[in-house]
Order: structure tokens, then sequence, then C-alpha cells
């Protein structure tokens, strides 16, 4: 609650603040108008650079290339909640041998910048070893394994906030191991990080335009295209607003989604009290994630 | 195996080149830290400030952001600024401002949560104290709230540190661009790329290290 800092204001803070409130809206306003200026100076919103948006080629060409966003996206969320469900029941394993070596690549593909990796896959192996990755799977493999990873994480952070007694139950219950996580353990954490990995699918969502630097025909990438043909009249900025929006309203929709689920789950009689540390190191762990266009959390 | 095929040949025969790009990659990364924590901590004051144009300005700008690529940030400062004819600025100026744009909202959401951390309590003892908003922040709460905020805080520049790769897919004097220059010497580009993927957990090792003892020493006090 931000309302801590503050008591309620009085009439003289009242003023003050009111006067702050026409200042800033002023100031911002200002810089608002001045992008704009600038864009309708330099001709961005003259019909002639919009008319693109007319073409059904065009048209095409960008539902084209929303359609490989949307498929890239699509496959590298599914794979990276395997490759995180595998490595996080892994890291979760009593068995040094495996344990060990799950909790080494979790921690290093974290550690790689993903552009990086997404780089090594694509120039790196097909040069290097003269295996052929096409755009799209190199694309799609780094995803998995930084996502994956990241994924990996809160998975093991959900299992680890739910209280002892589960798996004491469980155990007493007679189950084996591997059914204590599967059928007790995985569905309760994962229905607790249920918000927290629809947000890191966001993330998911966004590195896909790393595509673009390995020229995956993704939509920035047709936006480059198209704003490079002369006789369109160069309308890379047209273009561009379009793609950003698109790209934001994609975002901002599956946000929105991460939102209803958090509140639903708040409101839900039926979960177990679960840790709030190990909810709250989760969501750090998203918020990290998302402030990379390419990165990975720390190790 | 030819002398150009040795991995580490790979390396010292280009130590110029490697250590020219991780140079341009740390200068990227502290103008772009510097500009994000200055940035993130006014987007936070505002987003915390008694008036509502500029919360929910925050709000909005944040919001934006958290939900936009920052393959998005750089293609537009990279191809579509220029257009607007406004200054030329440079490539390396033009990074560290995308960079800078993108990193002040999420430094100012682990600010802000940092506040939220404070007990409310302690605001309300210090108003019936009789301090002013001024002092009630700059006494009570920020010292309170920095033990929660250098931790994740950390962890934002560490991301940072990494986000720099991608100034280098839109051009060059970057770590990441290495394999471009290695592929055109005739170099092999998986072992360059492999180098270049370890001087980044070399330079990410001693900020986790240190994040890491902070959050150990820090988070006890409370």
């Amino acid at each position: 609650m931000t309302a801590v800092l503050y008591d309620t204001p009085g009439p003289k803070a009242r003023l003050r603040n009111a006067g702050s409130g026409v200042v800033g809206t002023l100031l911002i306003l200002a810089l608002l108008g001045f992008v704009v200026y600038r864009l309708a100076a330099t001709g961005q919103f003259d019909g002639s650079v919009w008319t693109w948006i007319q073409y059904q080629a065009i048209q095409v060409l960008l539902l084209r290339s929303l359609a490989a966003t949307v498929t890239a996206f699509a496959v590298a969320a599914l794979l990276s909640m395997l490759f995180g469900a595998v490595f996080a029941i892994g890291r979760m394993s009593d068995y040094r041998w495996i344990n060990r070596p799950a909790t080494v690549v979790v921690e290093l593909f974290r550690a790689v910048p993903l552009l990086i990796l997404i780089f090594i896959l694509y120039f790196g192996v097909s040069r290097g070893l003269g295996v052929n990755i096409s755009t799209f799977w190199a694309l799609v493999l780094g995803l998995m394994l930084y996502n994956g990873s990241v994924l990996a994480e809160i998975f093991r952070a959900g299992v680890n906030s739910l209280p002892r007694g589960q798996r004491e139950a469980a155990v007493a219950l007679g189950m084996r191991k591997t059914q204590v996580m599967l059928h007790v353990l995985l569905p309760q954490g994962l229905r607790a990080m249920l918000p927290t990995i629809v947000s890191q699918l966001v993330v998911t969502l966004k590195d896909t335009a790393l595509g673009f630097l390995i020229l995956y025909p993704e939509l920035l990438y047709q936006a480059r295209y198209l704003g490079s043909q002369g006789q369109l009249g160069l309308p890379i900025l047209p273009v561009g607003m379009v793609v950003a929006a698109l790209y934001i309203a994609m975002c901002l929709l599956l946000s929105a989604l991460a939102n209803y689920l958090d509140r639903r789950t708040r409101r839900s009689k039926k979960r177990v009290d679960i840790d709030p540390t190990s909810t709250a190191r989760a969501q750090n762990e998203v918020l990290v994630a998302q402030s990379q266009g390419g990165g990975g959390a720390a190790i | 195996m030819s002398d150009k095929e040795l991995p580490v040949n790979v390396l010292l025969n280009n130590l110029g080149l490697f250590g020219q790009a991780f140079l341009g990659t740390i200068e990227l990364f502290v103008v772009a830290a510097i500009g994000s924590l200055i940035g993130g901590l006014l987007l936070a004051a505002m987003r915390v400030s008694p008036v509502p144009v500029l919360r929910s300005f925050g709000t909005v700008y944040v919001n934006t952001v958290r939900n936009t690529p920052l393959t998005l940030v750089f293609f537009f400062f990279a191809f579509a600024y220029p257009r607007l004819e406004i200054a030329s600025l440079s490539f390396f100026t033009r990074a560290c401002a995308a960079l800078i744009m993108y990193t002040s909202a999420f430094v100012c959401e682990v600010v802000r949560s940092g506040i939220n951390t404070v007990p409310v309590g302690q605001a309300e003892a210090s108003r019936a104290l009789g301090f002013t908003f001024t002092q009630t922040l700059s006494e009570i709460v920020l010292p309170q709230a920095v033990r929660a905020v250098i931790p994740p805080l950390t962890n934002i520049e560490i991301a940072l540190l990494k986000n720099t790769t991608i100034a280098a897919g839109f051009s060059v004097f970057e770590a990441g661009s290495v394999y471009q220059t290695l592929s055109e010497r005739g170099y092999n580009v998986l072992v360059g790329l492999l180098w270049v993927a370890a001087g980044f957990v070399i330079l990410v090792i001693p900020l986790t290290a240190f994040q890491q003892r902070l959050e150990h020493s820090w988070s006890v006090a409370r």
C-alpha cells in the first residue's frame, strides 16, 4: 500500500498535490507532444506511407509472420514446460547422480545469455559442426533451454512451498518416491505456481522477438522487410507501430490471464496453505526473467 | 588439427578482439546500469507519490514496458529513431537509451515492492511523531526498504548485463558480435561463441556471489 507513506491530505496538501499534478501532466504531455510532432513533421502520418495496409498481399504476409511468432511461442512453451518438469523432478531427486547433473544444467542455462544460446545453436552448430539447424529450431530450442530452466526453478519452488505433511502423509500411505512426486507433490505445486508459470510464458512470448536477429521470419523481420520497400515509401515507422501494437497486445492478454489466475488462486478454498517465501522467490525469479530480452537469471 | 582449430587458439589468437568486445559490453553495462537506477528511482517516486496523474503515468509506463520485448525497443532505436531526425546519436548512445528505458521499469517495480515490505506501523509512527512526507520516506521507510530491494536489484542489473548482447545483434563492438569477425578470419565460430558464453559466466559469477552475500547478511536483520 503506497498510501502508507502519507496522511490523508488536508487543504494545503491538496492544493500542493493539484499543483504538482498540473506540472506533471504538462511535462508528460509536452514529451508525448514532441514525439507526435516529430512523427508528423517527418511525414509518418501521411497517407502515402500507410498505403501498404490496404494491400492484401501485405496483410497476408503480416498474418503469416504473426502465425510464425505464435507457432514459435506455442512450441517453445510446450517444450520448455516439459524440460522444466523433467529437470525440476531431476533436481529434487534423492539420487546424487541425477540431481547433480540436473542442477548444473539448470544453473548453466540460466547463466548464459539467451541470445548467445540461440547464436550458438544457429551460427555455431551449423558452421562449426556442419549440422544444419533451421532458424525456427534454433529459436525454439534456445527458448526451451532458457525458459525450461527458469520453469524448473518455479516448479521446484512450488513443490517446496507445500506443507511437509503432504509428503509425509503420502509416504505413510506406502507410495513410492515417484508416486509421491507425480501424484501428490507436483499437481499441488503446479496449481500453486500457475499464475507464476503463465507470467513466465509472457517472457517466452517476448523472447520470440529475438528470432529477428537470426532472421526467423516473425513480425519484426517482416516489419524490417516492409520498412525497406522504396515503392511503399519506406514505411518502417508505420509498420513498426502496428507490429509493436500486436506484440504488446498479445503480451498484455497473457499477463491479464496471469493476473486473473492469481486472483482466483488467492480466493480458492481448495488450496493448501503454502509457504509465502517460496512463492515470493519464484515471483522474483519471473520478474528478473521478464527484465531481460534475452538473458538468464542469476546463478 | 590445424592451428586455427585448436579451441584455446581461437581465444588466444583473437585476444584483442575478445578484449575489445568485452570492454564494449562492460562500458554499455555501466552506463545503462547507472541510467536505469536513476530512471527507476524517478519512476518509483512517481508510483508512490500522492499525485494521481503521476501515479497512473508510472503504472501505465511500467505495465507497457513489462509487456514489450526488448528486441522491439532496440528495433525502434536502431531503425526508426533516425527517421525522426531529432538529433543524430551514435549507436552506442541509442543502445544505452533503449536499455535504460527498458530496465528502468523493472528497477521501479523492485523499489516499489521493497517500499511495500516496510510495515505500515513504521510510517504511521513516524507521521505521529510529526515527520513530513520527505522525512518519512528518507529517514524511516527507505533505509528499511533498501534491505529488501538490494538483492533483487542486483539480479535485475545482472540481467541487464546479459541484455547488452542484444545490442550486438544490431551492431558491433560488443561481446555478442565477436562471431562475425571470427567467421571472417576463418576461425571456428562454435568455439568462439562458447568462449563468449564462458566470458559471460565469468562476468556474472562475481556479481551473483556479491548478491548472495548481500541477501544472506541483510535479510537476517529484520
